[in-house]
């Protein structure tokens, strides 16, 4: 496989990719152009690959229908208090269960991967009766309770595991003799190697947490608690169906900031999710 | 992993000598646990228990009454008109998902693992959809797919009638699988390549001078290699692919008809739509032991496919 390659394989193997890639470029593409321009001209045949011409109140509109300050706000809030909460918790729970002797741990450790058989779409129904009877409907509480202490943090807690795992012992021996306690131990020297670990469940909660749809359409009704995959459907004319020029504007503006931090910072993300525990 | 116990070192506080290193570590480690222990209690277990108890009852939100039936909401289930239509459907997606996102995922891998020049940068594209958010993605594949949208506008400039690709049955199942294989077949992607690229370099080159050709130093060594992480790739996947519910809910609302109304679908729309939550908790149970059976039958498959080095 590591032979040299020869050239006409080149081509082959270059024109291939190439196609392959429109379907994961194209798109996206689409959604920036198409986003500028008039709504005459969304529809238009043949498909203007480029705007021919551009029309911003799209992007005014899209802040005057509806609080999408605030929804951008509240979508970027929440991801960002459950990817903080998720490796705290995560981290923790996984260097006990790699680390830690304690009774009946593999027990508990089974009882919490069961978490990963259970996908919260199961117990969304009594998950919804517990908060209306707490007052937290339509509240952001469980969007933010539910994935750091729920099922969604048991895969990262089991990633985090699985890297602790492999982490040598006689560093912790060593600290352990010079005195420090488990806490110590663990915030001063586990935690630090176990960056890349900690930064790929960051990336994967966060992308969990930024994508959630359901949990905000069954527990959010009032436009101002909206999160931006709830809100973005929204933009719709009076007999319900979608402003597609408002809708791909706030589509973009959902999407690129998140996009350009992945391309200036895509040998982390990937090599990250790579490289840890996942590998089975 | 030898915790060394009774050691002469003293240290601080613990001279009491029931704070034993022993007994300290246990009580350590419940602390470590407990903010997970209790969170799975609490938004897992307890739920769980409950949607089973719910699943028991008639539950009628506006009069209020919340009535013992017994088995009659599992009555209900076996009868329901509907849930042949909704399983076949959920087993048709999740099939075809899982076949087309392995199959594109490895193939993309085996290709960015040549030893090409830019290879980084098709790498990025590839994966670049996982970071998108997903009803943006959504909203620009419903939008490329309507009757006169960029799709059919491209396949005009060739003469080709595109079909009114979300309101045919089968058409309407084809695209969401599309959908979400574009979407996320960049994290199998990923996984596969760290996988090929664990596979020792001395095999191909031994299987080169025994004269193997390509492919078959594909099955007998690449494949084997990394069945490990076909496996695992297999079981999130199918785990995966019985959640979607968004890109269904965006695109095209389950229908036409019912033809993509998959479980998770169905049961959004039992509990919260139709408020029949006694009824919508029966069918969280049916998903709950779907998942869990596949995910069982996948672990003890492994023990027959997957090949181990020890």
């Amino acid at each position: 496989m590591k032979a040299e390659i020869s050239p006409r394989m080149k081509v082959i193997l270059y024109g291939l990719m190439c196609v392959l890639l429109i379907p994961f470029v194209f798109p996206t593409w689409w959604m920036v152009t198409s986003s500028v321009k008039p709504i005459s001209d969304i529809f238009a045949f043949p498909p203007q690959l480029l705007p021919q011409s551009y029309d911003w109140t799209t992007y005014s509109k899209v802040f005057e229908l509806q609080p999408f300050v605030k929804q951008y706000w509240n979508s970027a809030y929440i991801a960002a208090i459950v990817t903080i909460g998720t490796m705290i918790v995560s981290s923790m729970a996984g260097y006990a269960f790699a680390r830690i002797k304690f009774p009946f741990a593999n027990t508990i450790f089974m009882i919490v991967l069961l978490g990963l058989l259970i996908p919260s779409e199961v117990t969304i129904v009594p998950l919804f009766q517990m908060f209306l009877k707490a007052g937290m409907v339509n509240t952001h509480w469980p969007l933010v309770l539910v994935p750091i202490f729920g099922a969604p943090s048991v895969f990262a807690t089991f990633v985090m595991r699985q890297f602790f795992v492999t982490l040598p012992v006689e560093l912790e021996e060593a600290a352990r003799v010079d005195g420090l306690g488990r806490f110590k131990i663990f915030r001063k020297i586990a935690l630090p190697l176990a960056r890349p670990a900690l930064a790929s469940v960051a990336i994967f909660t966060f992308l969990h947490s930024w994508n959630l749809y359901l949990e905000p359409i069954v527990f959010l009704s009032s436009a101002d608690k909206f999160t931006l995959p709830q809100a973005l459907t929204q933009y719709t004319d009076a007999y319900g169906g979608p402003m597609w020029n408002i809708q791909l504007a706030a589509a973009t503006l959902t999407a690129l900031p998140v996009l350009i931090v992945f391309i200036i910072a895509q040998k982390q993300f990937v090599e990250g999710l790579a490289h840890t525990g996942l590998k089975g | 992993m030898a915790v060394a116990q009774d050691n002469a070192i003293p240290e601080g506080r613990s001279s009491s000598p029931f704070w034993t290193v022993a007994r300290r570590d246990s009580l350590g480690g419940f602390l470590f646990i407990a903010p997970q222990l209790i969170g799975i209690t609490i938004f897992v277990l307890i739920p769980l228990g409950l949607v089973f108890w719910y699943s028991l009852h008639e539950w009628n939100v506006l009069a209020n009454t919340f009535t013992y039936t017994g088995t009659q909401n599992y009555q209900m289930l076996i009868e329901d008109p509907n849930l042949p239509q909704v399983l076949g459907s959920t087993a048709i997606f999740s099939a075809g998902l899982v076949v087309l996102n392995l199959s594109l995922a490895l193939l993309l891998a085996v290709l960015l693992n040549q030893r090409l020049a830019g290879i980084t940068v098709f790498r990025t594209l590839f994966f670049s959809p996982v970071v998108v958010s997903l009803v943006a993605w959504t909203i620009v594949w419903g939008f490329l797919l309507q009757k006169n949208g960029g799709i059919n506008g491209m396949l005009q400039l060739f003469g080709i009638e595109g079909p009114n690709w979300l309101r045919g049955e089968t058409t309407a199942m084809i695209s969401v699988i599309v959908v979400q294989v574009f979407k996320n077949v960049g994290l199998n992607m990923i996984l596969f390549l760290a996988a090929l690229q664990g596979v020792p370099n001395e095999l191909y080159e031994a299987a080169r001078i025994d004269g193997a050709p390509r492919f078959k130093q594909f099955r007998r060594i690449t494949l084997p290699l990394i069945s490990p992480t076909i496996l695992l790739t297999s079981i999130i996947t199918i785990a995966g692919s019985l959640q979607v519910f968004a890109q269904i809910a965006v695109l095209t609302q389950g229908g036409p008809g019912l033809s993509t109304t998959v479980l998770v679908y169905y049961l959004y729309q039992q509990a919260f739509q139709f408020h029949f939550f006694g009824y919508g908790s029966t069918l969280s149970i049916l998903l709950f032991l779907i998942v869990a059976v596949l995910t069982f039958a996948q672990w003890q498959l492994r023990k027959r496919i997957v090949f181990y080095e020890s």
